[in-house]
């Protein structure tokens, strides 16, 4: 571990850093090909984007996945309880660095910033409202694995007011971040 | 890109259907899941993480998510690859043995230490170690990690990885390999689970 890094023993909605225990490409040694798998040419900059574009293609299709599944909302569920399901996943698999970013994103967009960090400091089981409840509970279900996903989720979440479409958004945004945490929580760790 | 939608297939979805129409609506995650599994799967270079260890590792990670269409799409893969078939048994019952639920695992000592979960540390069994190599017996022990205890992964874990053999690029495409079929595992089981609940 690098002497420079201060983990986070708790979660929390403050900017963390991240640090890669192996090593990340030089920004001098980026290619064209390099810059598309980063999409955004800024992430050039980022620690962790230049470790994952050491696969440039597969990067580049997941940050296109990722970016649809969070950001086209012009149906579906709104982008709060889209980044609620990546918050919790995040919350019960343990990625302290997801977490703060995405319970951060989920109180920007819905104002409910004391609701979010009683999910960060009580777990999943926090009493958040019916419909976040129902959101939250499919979102552990999905990533407990054996995947525990079943028909009383979609009854649960039906009664909370979502159509299939919505549905689909929840399943997507938490399935997402089973991928997400896996590399955050594999490839660094957190600082503060 | 010709082929089939892989998750539309492993989760029965049919075109003109509900669900077809659903995901249409987010053209872009859904193309670009296909085109993650097939950069996995058919690399533009495969240089540092071969096609059979993985297929081998996507039947590993599969198969201890317990049986699925999934698990056994990944399966035939493996036993479809040249230098794969011969592991399907072996790796059968190492998924067997593995099988536990997650997650669990220790968080930063702490506040959160009171959530911390004991179980099951795999490792590959030693009868077994030989026929799978070196290589594959640490990327099924950091796979097993990853699938259900990914709190627990420690820079420890990479170094283990490494002297195996494993390039810094080929671990890269491994965590990356390990992390999407986590999340393709469960969509394929999500989608699968709404179109049943409308059947």
């Amino acid at each position: 571990m690098s002497p420079t890094v201060n983990p986070p023993a708790v979660f929390t909605q403050d900017e963390l850093g991240w640090v890669s225990w192996i090593d990340p490409l030089p920004e001098t040694e980026l290619t064209e090909r390099h810059f598309a798998g980063l999409v955004d040419r800024a992430r050039a900059k980022s620690e962790y984007f230049r470790l994952l574009v050491r696969d440039p293609e597969v990067l580049e299709a997941r940050t296109k996945t990722d970016k649809d599944i969070f950001y086209n909302v012009a149906d579906g569920l709104p982008r709060a309880e889209r980044e609620l399901a990546a918050a919790a996943t995040s919350r019960y698999n343990g990625c302290i660095y997801c977490a703060s970013v995405h319970a951060r994103f989920a109180s920007t967009y819905s104002k409910r910033r004391d609701d979010v960090q009683r999910l960060l400091d009580e777990g999943v089981g926090a009493d958040l409202g019916a419909r976040w409840n129902a959101v939250v509970k499919a979102s552990v279900a999905l990533a407990t694995t054996p995947i525990a996903f079943g028909p009383d989720n979609i009854a649960e979440l039906r009664r909370a007011g979502l159509d299939d479409a919505e549905i689909v958004d929840v399943i997507n945004g938490a399935s997402f971040f089973n991928w997400a945490n896996r590399l955050m929580l594999s490839l660094g760790e957190p600082s503060k | 890109m010709g082929m089939q939608d892989i998750i539309d297939t492993l989760a029965g979805i049919e075109p003109g259907s509900a669900l077809d129409a659903i995901r249409a609506r987010r053209l872009q995650a859904r193309e670009n899941a296909q085109k993650s599994y097939l950069f996995l799967f058919e690399p533009v270079d495969a240089g540092d993480f071969p096609l059979a260890e993985r297929a081998a590792v996507a039947a590993f990670v599969t198969g201890l998510h317990g049986e699925s269409p999934v698990a056994a799409f990944y399966r035939e893969k493996l036993a479809a690859n040249a230098d794969g078939a011969a592991l399907v048994e072996a790796i059968q019952v190492e998924i067997e043995r593995g099988q536990t639920s997650g997650p669990y695992g220790a968080f930063p000592a702490g506040p959160l230490s009171i959530e911390n979960k004991a179980g099951l540390i795999y490792r590959v069994s030693a009868e077994r170690k030989p026929e799978l190599g070196a290589r594959l017996v640490a990327a099924f022990e950091h796979a097993h990690l990853l699938v259900f205890r990914p709190r627990d992964a420690a820079s420890a874990d990479m170094k283990a990885l490494q002297a195996a053999g494993w390039s810094s690029t080929g671990i890269v495409t491994f965590s990356q390999l390990v992390a999407f079929l986590s999340f393709q595992l469960r969509v394929v089981s999500g989608l699968r689970t709404l179109a049943a609940a409308n059947a």
